[in-house]
């Protein structure tokens, strides 16, 4: 076998706390589906007929219960339950499924949302013998307003830079704002052997890895990692240029106790293959460089490469955020043909839809009403003269007559009452708004 | 075409039976005609079988029935099919020409199931030219042939010896598909093909698998590793101190010989020459001065101009074929000819598992195409040919091989010692006779 898949599914969506508070991140409904429907189906789409789920108890019972939760994909999963509050990091879990991985694994994040082509990736790990390939996306503005935000986005969020050479594929340097002190720091090893380097500040990572089998034994001997994106990664990127026998120069606090465990060496040891002979007369006697201008070798002799792959177009999103999870509901429809109003949602004659609204299973929309740009929910019931424009409404929601909602998001098993006005808000799972109320910018999450 | 045969056959068997009859009319030799014509057809058709061969089917690419049958071999191996790309000259239209930005790993499924992952790693490496070279190619062959046979597993009620060699051919047709296979690599995938076939049945898996494992080792040990060294040994007497050596493009063997030859003290500098769109030459250019090797970088079109100043000119070759003719990177023969004007030696260096039993006396039929967009450049941030499929009088040809007669060539050196390129069928005949 060539590739397995992972899907961390595990984590809690700290940054959209209003929205998963009551439902776990990966079942958020994005155009209707499960928000872990979407890397399921990449890889389905791709050929993979197995994937490994690593993900909470909570969420392994909701897929087998909730009728509302339908994944109807036809690959074996095998799902991995972890605690919640083991505060496991994403290569934690790695770690914690150590025995069930065979080969090279293909870790996806369950937030993920793209089309782009997976060959791409899985090529540069495939041709260059790579010990990481990664998919990175250019960043698209956000043109929606977020509910119960005032103002712009505030763009205080921590930068990621990385460094790319000549072709645009190897990764030389990564690095997030949070981690430099001062400036952005750059090995003379790096310059002297790569010296025209590309700093890309604009880029989504998507979170989507190819990682060598003997990374995941290197994880297991080495207990200090917790985040594949957070240290893994930066690790091995700077590993890349490390001589054997010196120990990094440039060594954060975090990763003072990687250098007592001798990881160097064991890392060099287990990326190696066999037939490794063979594998460098191939390489001496081909008359193929990655570089010129230097003296060295293909790779400069470097054993330890990992790349990434840029897309320019496409669809691309994590859905971390509010502003991202707004962005993707507009545009999960592209990905799947499904027809925009569901067969069995009873749809009255005289309501006026619009053609990229997304009406979901079993929903009644009455006479009179208004929708353009949203997304109904599953069961939802939307009474008579009900405007419900730029907005997200989830399952089960009653919406009683005359309402008008714009630019919202308004969580499963929600009541709005009669005649109320809702504005660019968020409203939590299961509130009740009063009717003949006005609210806007404004986020009502927890009870009051 | 099945038809053209036909209709040849019956054209040549009525003439000579024509020419019997009126012959037996001359020498008034009383033989009835029926007894005359029925020789004649069956004697026709003997010699049919015989010289026609079979073309093989990719060359034939402009023949919309054989496309059909290849599509149709491969829809049979689950292999997908790589479609051509780009205007063809007319000239070529018969060979294939795929785009490299079109893998065809995009139709695959991705964790190769059908095909092991080692073989779409190593059609991935041929495509994308990270693996590059005659024996480069060969070599890794073998050791992406040695990982499946591994892996393998003789499935219950099956011979090891037959299921085997079935389970290669869809992963030599994927390899067809991502780049032609070349010579060495045919006669690698005869050699490993015949050592299965003759593994007896009684013997156990794993006793069968060391040993296939062991043969192939056997077979770059000698064919390819001591080939080089002895081919090192015979050419380093042909290097004189003073001399001025000519090489072309980016050999791995010739690059052998001058860093030995450097080793052992020969006093000698190079002429690298070059040309587009691979530009091999900076590779090979590379690898000798970091030896210390003084060396001069030229392009192909500075070549007449710098001749003069030659001693001797070193080829490396890409195969050896039946008639003489040395087949190389596009330009080699261009080398030889302007070498022979200028009455410089010209000496080729090729091992004999490169050897083939093709006859060629030109570049036009059997030949590779390579992706026409390598001929685009782009400086000061414009590329002139940047549409070229827009202009419908325009074709791109990149050409990979060229066929040099043995006329221009004076000797050619193999493991087996230094031979005029006429005593290439001498060798190939001792070869069949050791097999």
């Amino acid at each position: 076998m060539e590739l397995q898949a992972v899907l961390m599914a595990a984590g809690g969506g700290s940054r959209m706390m209003d929205l998963t508070y009551n439902t776990p991140k990966p079942l958020l409904p994005v155009g209707n589906k499960p928000l872990i429907w979407y890397p399921l189906n990449l890889l389905e789409r791709v050929g993979f007929e197995e994937v490994i789920v690593i993900t909470t108890k909570e969420v392994q019972k909701m897929i087998s219960t909730d009728p509302k939760v339908k994944l109807d994909v036809k690959m074996k999963l095998d799902l991995v339950c972890i605690q919640e509050d083991a505060d496991m990091g994403t290569a934690d879990a790695l770690r914690h499924i150590q025995q069930k991985v065979k080969t090279d694994v293909l870790v996806v994040s369950c937030d993920l949302i793209t089309d782009a082509a997976l060959h791409e990736v899985v090529d540069l790990f495939r041709a260059h013998n790579a010990t990481l390939s990664m998919l990175m996306s250019k960043a698209h503005e956000f043109t929606e307003t977020v509910p119960g935000q005032k103002g712009k986005k505030k763009t205080g969020e921590q930068r990621d830079f990385v460094g790319v050479d000549d072709t645009g594929k190897r990764l030389l340097f990564m690095a997030n704002e949070a981690d430099l002190d001062e400036g952005v720091v750059i090995r003379k090893s790096i310059m002297r052997k790569h010296p025209r380097m590309h700093i890309k500040t604009g880029l989504v990572d998507a979170h989507l890895y190819c990682l060598k089998k003997s990374v995941v034994d290197f994880l297991a001997d080495n207990k200090s990692i917790s985040s594949i994106r957070g240290e893994l990664v930066p690790y091995l990127v700077r590993k890349q240029f490390s001589k054997s026998t010196n120990s990094p120069k440039v060594i954060d606090e975090t990763h003072q106790n990687l250098k007592k465990n001798d990881s160097n060496v064991n890392l060099e040891i287990q990326i190696s293959s066999r037939d490794e002979e063979l594998l460098h007369l191939t390489q001496e006697r081909s008359c193929w460089n990655d570089h010129r201008g230097d003296m060295s070798d293909a790779y400069h002799g470097g054993r330890l490469r990992c790349y990434v792959h840029i897309m320019d177009e496409g669809i691309c999103y994590r859905v971390n955020t509010l502003a991202a999870y707004i962005e993707a509901n507009r545009l999960a429809p592209k990905l799947f043909d499904e027809p925009a109003v569901h067969p069995s949602a009873v749809v009255s004659e005289r309501c006026l839809i619009g053609a990229d609204s997304i009406i979901g299973a079993s929903c009644q929309i009455s006479d009179k009403t208004s929708i353009k740009r949203s997304t109904i929910g599953v069961s939802t019931t939307v009474r008579e003269k009900v405007k419900v424009t730029n907005s997200i409404i989830m399952h089960g929601v009653t919406i009683e007559e005359g309402c008008n909602i714009q630019g919202s998001v308004i969580c499963s098993n929600a009541v709005i009452g009669r005649g109320a006005d809702i504005k660019y808000c968020l409203v939590g799972s299961a509130q009740r708004i009063e009717p003949d109320g006005e609210h806007t910018t404004m986020s009502k999450a927890c009870s009051a | 075409s099945s038809i053209l045969h036909i209709a040849a056959v019956v054209v040549s068997g009525t003439s000579v039976v024509v020419y019997m009859y009126t012959w037996c009319l001359s020498s008034s030799i009383h033989i009835s005609a029926v007894v005359v014509s029925m020789f004649s057809t069956i004697i026709c058709g003997f010699l049919f079988l015989l010289v026609v061969k079979r073309l093989p089917e990719h060359v034939q690419v402009d023949d919309p029935a054989v496309v059909k049958r290849l599509a149709k071999k491969l829809e049979r191996q689950q292999i997908p099919l790589r479609s051509d790309y780009g205007y063809k000259v007319s000239l070529f239209s018969h060979l294939h020409q795929y785009s490299r930005k079109a893998p065809l790993t995009q139709q695959l499924s991705i964790p190769s199931t059908v095909i092991h992952p080692s073989i779409v790693r190593l059609g991935l490496q041929y495509s994308q030219g990270i693996v590059a070279g005659s024996n480069a190619r060969s070599v890794a062959l073998l050791h992406a042939f040695k990982q499946v046979i591994r892996d393998y597993t003789t499935p219950p009620n099956e011979e090891l010896s037959r299921d085997l060699v079935n389970k290669l051919k869809p992963y030599i047709s994927f390899l067809n598909q991502c780049r032609p296979l070349s010579a060495s690599m045919g006669n690698a995938i005869k050699y490993i093909k015949k050592e299965i076939s003759n593994i007896p049945s009684q013997c156990k898996e794993e006793e069968a698998k060391t040993k296939l494992l062991t043969c192939i080792d056997r077979y770059i040990e000698e064919k390819i590793v001591l080939a080089a060294k002895a081919i090192s040994k015979y050419a380093i007497e042909k290097i004189s101190d003073g001399d001025v050596i000519l090489v072309y493009g980016c050999s791995s063997l010739v690059n052998n010989i001058l860093c030995e030859a450097f080793e052992k003290s020969r006093k000698f500098r190079v002429i690298v020459v070059d040309s587009r769109p691979r530009l091999e030459g900076r590779e090979a250019l590379r690898r000798l001065v970091q030896r210390g090797i003084s060396c001069t970088y030229v392009l192909i079109s500075a070549l007449s101009y710098i001749l003069p100043e030659v001693s001797k000119v070193f080829l490396g070759a890409h195969a050896l074929l039946a008639n003489g003719y040395v087949m190389s990177r596009v330009g080699t023969s261009q080398i030889a000819l302007v070498a022979r004007t200028f009455n410089v030696p010209v000496l080729v260096c090729c091992e004999t598992y490169k050897f083939c039993e093709k006859v060629q006396t030109d570049s036009f039929v059997s030949n590779e195409l390579d992706d026409p967009d390598d001929l685009m450049v782009t400086r000061k941030g414009k590329t002139q040919l940047e549409n070229w499929q827009d202009v419908s009088s325009l074709g791109l040809l990149n050409l990979v091989y060229d066929v040099t007669p043995p006329d221009f060539v004076d000797l050619v050196i193999t493991d087996l010692g230094m031979i005029p390129c006429t005593s290439v069928p001498v060798v190939l005949r001792v070869k069949n006779l050791d097999q």
